[in-house]
């Protein structure tokens, strides 16, 4: 086994110091050595996308990073989305639209809608499609989906 | 399916880089890119590295920009860089206009281009850009730098010319004149898979017929490459249905279609002839 | 019903947000994954490699060297459990066919569990278990149940069972038909694939000799009382708990290997034992479904009504017999008529073991396999009796007239009974919704301009409601909230808010002050579970009858303490007070059931608390009917197939919350398209699984499936039930395999061309080539 190495994961703005073995990936160190269990995992080869996350602000596969390699970057998952007892409008909408049902791919697609919107609040509804299609849902057939994330980036787009 | 044990080194300057490759190379040392195909071989255990040497904090390997008429594209330089033109003109759209049909979003977030040439996927988009337009590899190690060119790089499934010890420092795309056209195509099952054939044309026209036709197919063999008899199809025709079947045709004719468990290479040959006809249709118009 | 509906208090019929929503969207659920304990061990199974061997040897003493490992376990070290019984009980004709948590002697396909390692984390787990040395000595593969069966440990054969059904003179039907139409058709091999892998967690407590199991799903009661049986515990020291549940699909909460061995290791190893699958492992080990051959011929009259259907199948039942023993081929041969009268009809199943990974239920099981079969014949009958699809359906429809409409079919033990609906009316109704004719005109057209559209329909029934009997507890505390205890199970269906929306009905209060507790068997001793779509017919009807019960007794608690009659109360949001005067006297539930402690001097000789237990029993299972229409246009040149519309029509009898009911009318549909185009687990001639990661198995992005358009209609509550309740969760996919076949056929004009899913673009193009397209 290989030795381990201290580093510091800034989640949702809170430090979390941990030893960690080099190979653990970044989901594992997410969850099982911070506690942070809103990341979910889907397949742990890239393609399900239950597992993204913002790593500085991109929305990247954490099943496809080591978490060594995120020491000192800034991290946020689905439990920083909300502002205290407030949803972020994404949040909102994926209620008001039924845009979940066993609920294990919405930490994923959350996380990556904020990543796009955040990135271009003015993304078409086609171009929201290719990205929203990085991640599967194997519940919901997509539709609230697709609809809750258009109806919060044309709210987030209207209060900024 | 957690990844075997490795060491890990995250040099920050290229001589450390290929120092510690020259070190562990021979102990299946790797570098680790975009990690967006290696790690999901090591979750499968199909690799077990037991080094690992970190590229994403290394120095001045982050280059994206025009040098004597050729777009170089540093080894941490992203997929996501190319959602927009990375250089102006005709070559900026092009990567652009292929750069969306890389895997997805947030993989374009991490993966990198050298990483794809490195891996050298035979359906990797980058893979067969660098073989239809004749870019050329530099591949540095500790005793120096090696150019190679895109025809001798691939060599077959994710083979490539460059040495265990050495580092895919760079690949330069030559810049394309203002009058060329081109047309890219692919065709996968499902959004954001790897495709199952695909293909880039350019060319432009001198007095209404083709001249310096480039036909580059990938996915459908085991390394993408330039298809010389479907360039000659081309060369001095003037561009439309029958030049373009000709061409589709003798793309299809030429190649040697990889066979696997879901695809056969009846179709995977025909497949190839459509997508050929139709980057040859977009390119027209 | 007893209150008026209101939209903001969520009672029945109206599309509330679900209860269930807030934890899941900020990262506050608790799936099984989530879930820890001091102390636990990971397990990780090492899987034959080998499709069909005999274990020569197994060398574990590699893997019990690594540093951080407990245990290595081969059969061996349990050679005192039994192997995995079936759901309903023992079954003699099949025992010998089930499956031992680790294997014994015989491997029996790719996957199949040989070794558990137990270690401290689970990448040591991992590591250990790659050094696991497994010798096998290969024996033959049976990859195709058309095969000839092949030997089964010398005392059998690979032809478990064979199950028939049927009513009639079979051969005078067909030897009189005016005409016979044989097609052969198959369903391939697919199954639910949630995004949550499989897991669970053993935990002994000895402080007061308690097994507990985490991460049971769907029939937690059941498996509890199986489990009893093989570990010879006590129902009272056996609980297992249901989680946060990443999706079902019929496939998750089985009795697995794996369950019963983090059971069994937590008692032995003391301590708790966590076993978390990987995506690799799931598609492997967690059971498949559907792959069937039927060969199928219709006789039919002159006028188009299809007089005889006879049937004979070849069921792909994989390795073993799991925990549903023969229910599907049950499922299968019970519902394969559908919606037509069929006056003659014959089924027989060759229920076959293979070596590949074992199969049980997925999704509506049986329907989706007979529907699809039965749909592709009724297209076949009409090309040959050169008649409309739809006037030839028309002419075999049960009519509203005829029912209930009872057959001599078994399905589940439950004797077929349609209960009313108006098959055709609804086919009128989508018809016009979607406007055929004006549909027809235009595809037409398009055709003739050389593209290749088309449009197919699929009729089916669904069944849902499987009894006979479910109970609900409700209990009402001092500040008045409610807490519903149910034994039905959430897999992600949104179950919580169904049963607080049916139980508000009655209790006349917001449905968010309704906690909802399912999947917990310490907390009620008998529970159905989420299978066969029946928690909301069953177990909601339980609830309801319940929450009229505790109803009762609040108002005739308050009668006496506001000196009135019960019958001129009622209750609003909480609140008791008399039906003519809502701001007059008034108590609210919490008021009274502080009245009805025991303890309390109002409370006369009424039984202690306001709570109740009540009990409903169901004579025949519900039949809500629908069907699909799908317009799909093919690319001749690469063989793609795109979904340019798609349509649902559907009878639910009561909708309880339409949002919810469409959502999984849209979420079956996407895995019927899986299913019909891009889902398939294939296997080389050896034995080895093709699909093992999201790369091969290919389960639809958003840009594959259709946002379909739904017409939902309540013109039919079911007989059956009291709120006239129908199951839901089915319909979307039931459907999906025969209008999608229906509509490329009829866009490539190649009548009967499609007969095998999923219509991956290789095989539409090798059709197309085939007939010189
Ligand atoms: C779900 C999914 C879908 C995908 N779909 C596509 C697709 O459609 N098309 C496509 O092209 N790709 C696809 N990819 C792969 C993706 O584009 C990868 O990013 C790319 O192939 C590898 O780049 P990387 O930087 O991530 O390399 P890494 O994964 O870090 O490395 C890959 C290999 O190359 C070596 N390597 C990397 N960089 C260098 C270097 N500079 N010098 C020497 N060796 C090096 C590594 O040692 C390793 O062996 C997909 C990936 C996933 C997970
Ligand atoms: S778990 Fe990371 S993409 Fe599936
Ligand atoms: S809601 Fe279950 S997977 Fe998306």
């Amino acid at each position: 086994m290989s030795d381990k190495k201290d580093i510091t994961l800034t989640i949702n703005g809170r430090d979390h110091n941990v030893s960690v073995d080099p190979r653990w990936t970044l989901a594992d160190v997410i969850r099982d050595h911070c506690g942070q269990t809103g990341t979910h995992l889907g397949c742990e080869h890239g393609i399900c996308g239950a597992c993204t996350i913002l790593v500085d602000d991109s929305p990247v596969r954490s099943c496809l990073m080591f978490g060594i390699q995120a020491d000192g970057k800034k991290i946020r998952t689905v439990e920083g989305l909300a502002n205290g007892d407030e949803y972020h409008p994404l949040q909102r909408a994926f209620i008001e639209n039924h845009a979940l049902q066993c609920g294990y791919c919405t930490p994923g697609f959350l996380m990556l809608a904020t990543g796009i919107l955040e990135a271009q609040p003015d993304i078409s509804d086609d171009d929201l499609n290719d990205v929203l299609s990085s991640n599967l849902c194997r519940c919901t057939g997509y539709a609230n989906i697709i609809k809750a994330v258009r109806i919060a980036r044309d709210e987030m787009k209207a209060a900024s | 399916m957690k990844p075997a044990a490795f060491e890990y080194h995250a040099p920050t300057t290229i001589d450390e880089a290929v120092a510690l490759l020259a070190e562990h190379a021979p102990n299946d040392g790797r570098i680790l890119a975009g990690g967006q195909s290696l790690v999901p071989t090591m979750a499968f255990r199909l690799a077990r590295p037991t080094h690992l040497i970190d590229i994403n904090n290394v120095a001045n390997l982050d280059k994206l920009a025009i040098e004597s008429g050729a777009l170089c594209i540093g080894a941490t330089v992203r997929h996501a860089q190319f959602h927009t033109p990375a250089c102006d003109g005709v070559l900026g759209r092009l990567l652009t206009d292929v750069v969306s049909n890389i895997a997805h979003y947030p993989i374009r977030q991490r993966g990198t281009f050298c990483g794809s040439v490195a891996h050298s996927d035979p359906a990797s988009e980058w893979c067969m850009v660098a073989a239809t337009l004749d870019a050329t590899m530099i591949a540095q190690s500790a005793s120096g730098e090696r150019l190679i060119p895109a025809k001798d790089f691939f060599e077959t499934v994710m083979t490539t010319a460059l040495n265990e010890d050495e580092l895919l420092r760079e690949v330069r795309i030559p810049v394309l004149s203002d009058d060329t056209v081109y047309g890219f195509q692919e065709f996968n099952r499902r959004a954001g898979d790897f495709a199952i054939s695909m293909t880039l044309v350019t060319y432009q026209l001198e007095g209404g017929k083709i001249v310096d036709p480039h036909v580059g197919v990938g996915g459908a063999e085991d390394r993408p490459r330039r298809i010389a008899e479907a360039e000659a199809a081309l060369a001095g025709q003037t561009p439309g249905d029958d030049a373009f079947r000709a061409a589709a045709d003798a793309a299809a004719a030429a190649i040697d279609p990889m066979e696997d468990h879901a695809t056969n290479a009846q179709y995977r040959r025909d497949l190839t002839a459509t997508l050929v006809r139709r980057a040859l249709e977009n390119a027209a118009s | 019903m007893a209150t008026a509906t209101n939209r903001m208090l969520g009672h029945l019929g109206d599309s509330v947000e679900r209860l269930e929503d807030p934890p899941l969207v900020t990262g506050k659920g608790r799936f099984v994954g989530d879930i820890n304990f001091p102390d636990q061990l990971h397990m990780r199974i090492v899987r034959s490699d080998h499709a069909h061997g005999k274990i020569i040897s197994v060398d574990t003493s590699a893997a019990e060297a690594v540093p951080g490992v407990v245990a290595v376990w081969t059969t061996e070290n349990i050679d005192d459990v039994p192997p995995i019984d079936f759901r309903e009980g023992s079954d003699p004709t099949l025992a010998l066919f089930r499956q031992y948590p680790l294997a014994r002697e015989l491997v029996r396909y790719v996957g199949d569990p040989v070794v558990a390692v137990f270690a401290e984390d689970p990448y040591t787990a991992e590591d250990a278990a790659e050094l696991v040395v497994i010798e096998i000595e290969p024996l033959p593969v049976l990859i195709n149940a058309d095969d000839p069966p092949q030997d089964f440990k010398g005392q059998a054969t690979t032809e478990a069972a064979i199950v028939e059904q049927g009513y009639g003179d079979i051969d005078t039907t067909f030897a009189n038909a005016f005409k016979v139409v044989e097609i052969d058709v198959k369903v391939s091999r697919h199954t639910g694939v949630p995004m949550e892998c499989r897991g669970a967690i053993g935990r002994y407590d000895e402080a007061r000799d308690v097994l507990e199991m985490y991460g049971a799903a769907k029939v937690p009661h059941r498996n509890r009382d199986t489990l009893c049986r093989m570990l010879n515990r006590p129902a009272s020291g056996l609980h297992l708990f249901e989680g946060h549940t990443g999706g079902g699909f019929g496939i998750r909460g089985e009795l697995y290997p794996e369950d019963v061995l983090v059971c069994v290791a937590a008692m032995r190893l003391r301590r708790p034992v966590k076993w978390i699958e990987d995506r690799r492992e799931h598609l492997m080990a967690a059971n498949h479904s559907r792959q069937q051959r039927h060969i199928i011929r219709a006789a039919v009259a002159e006028d188009g009504e299809v007089v005889g259907l006879d049937d004979e199948l070849y069921l792909d039942q994989g390795g073993y017999i799991r925990t549903h023993g023969t229910r599907v081929a049950n499922m299968t041969t019970g519902t394969l008529p559908g919606p037509y009268r069929f006056p003659v009809y014959r089924s027989i199943c060759h229920f076959r073991l293979t070596n590949k990974t074992p199969a049980a239920t997925y999704r509506s099981p049986g329907r989706c396999e007979s529907t699809f079969v039965r749909e592709r014949l009724m297209d076949a009958v009409a090309v040959a009796m050169d008649m409309d699809p739809i006037a030839l359906r028309r002419r075999n429809l049960i009519s509203l007239e005829e029912m209930p409409y009872g057959r001599a079919l078994d399905v589940l033990g439950d004797s077929v009974e349609h209960d009313p609906g108006d098959y055709a009316g609804l086919l009128d109704q989508g018809l016009a919704q979607i406007g055929w004719d004006d549909l027809q005109k235009k595809l037409a057209k398009r055709r003739a301009n050389g593209e290749m559209v088309g449009a197919g329909i699929s009729m089916f029934f669904e069944k849902s409601g499987l009894g006979p009997s479910d109970g609900a507890k409700i209990f009402v505390d001092n500040e008045g909230f409610i807490e519903v205890v149910t034994g039905g199970a959430s897999i992600g269906q949104g179950f919580e808010t169904a049963m607080a929306q049916i139980a508000a009905e009655d209790l006349g209060t917001d449905y968010r002050r309704i906690r909802v507790v399912h999947g917990q068997t310490n907390r009620i001793d008998y529970g159905v579970g989420a299978h066969a779509s029946r928690a909301t017919v069953l177990t909601g009807t339980a609830v309801s009858l319940t929450a009229q019960a505790v109803r009762a007794k609040a108002l005739d608690m308050a009668a006496e303490l506001l000196q009135t009659s019960a019958d001129s109360l009622t209750i609003t949001d909480g609140v008791v007070h008399a039906k003519d005067n809502p701001t007059g006297p008034s108590l609210t539930l919490g008021e009274i059931a502080e009245a009805l402690i025991p303890t309390s001097k109002l409370r006369g000789d009424r039984e202690p608390y306001l709570k109740g237990e009540e009990w409903f029993h169901i004579e025949h299972q519900t039949y809500p009917y629908g069907h699909h229409i799908a317009v799909v246009k093919v690319d001749p040149d690469t063989g793609g197939v795109e979904i340019e519309k798609y349509f649902i029509a559907y009878d639910i009898g009561r909708a309880i919350n339409p949002m919810m009911i469409e959502g999984q009318l849209v979420g079956g549909l996407a895995q019927g398209v899986g299913g019909a185009l891009f889902e398939e687990f294939t296997y080389s001639e050896t034995g080895d699984p093709q699909a093992v990661t999201f790369a091969d198995y290919l389960i639809p992005t958003l840009q594959e499936v259709p946002d379909p358009e739904i017409l939902l209609t309540e013109d039919f509550p079911s007989i059956r039930t009291p709120l006239g309740i129908k199951g839901a969760g089915e319909a979307g996919i039931t459907g999906a395999a025969g209008a999608i076949a229906s509509a490329i056929d009829n866009a490539i004009g190649i009548p009967g061309a499609v007969t095998e899913t999923p219509v991956s673009p290789q095989r539409l193009k090798k059709i197309l080539s085939e007939h010189g397209k």
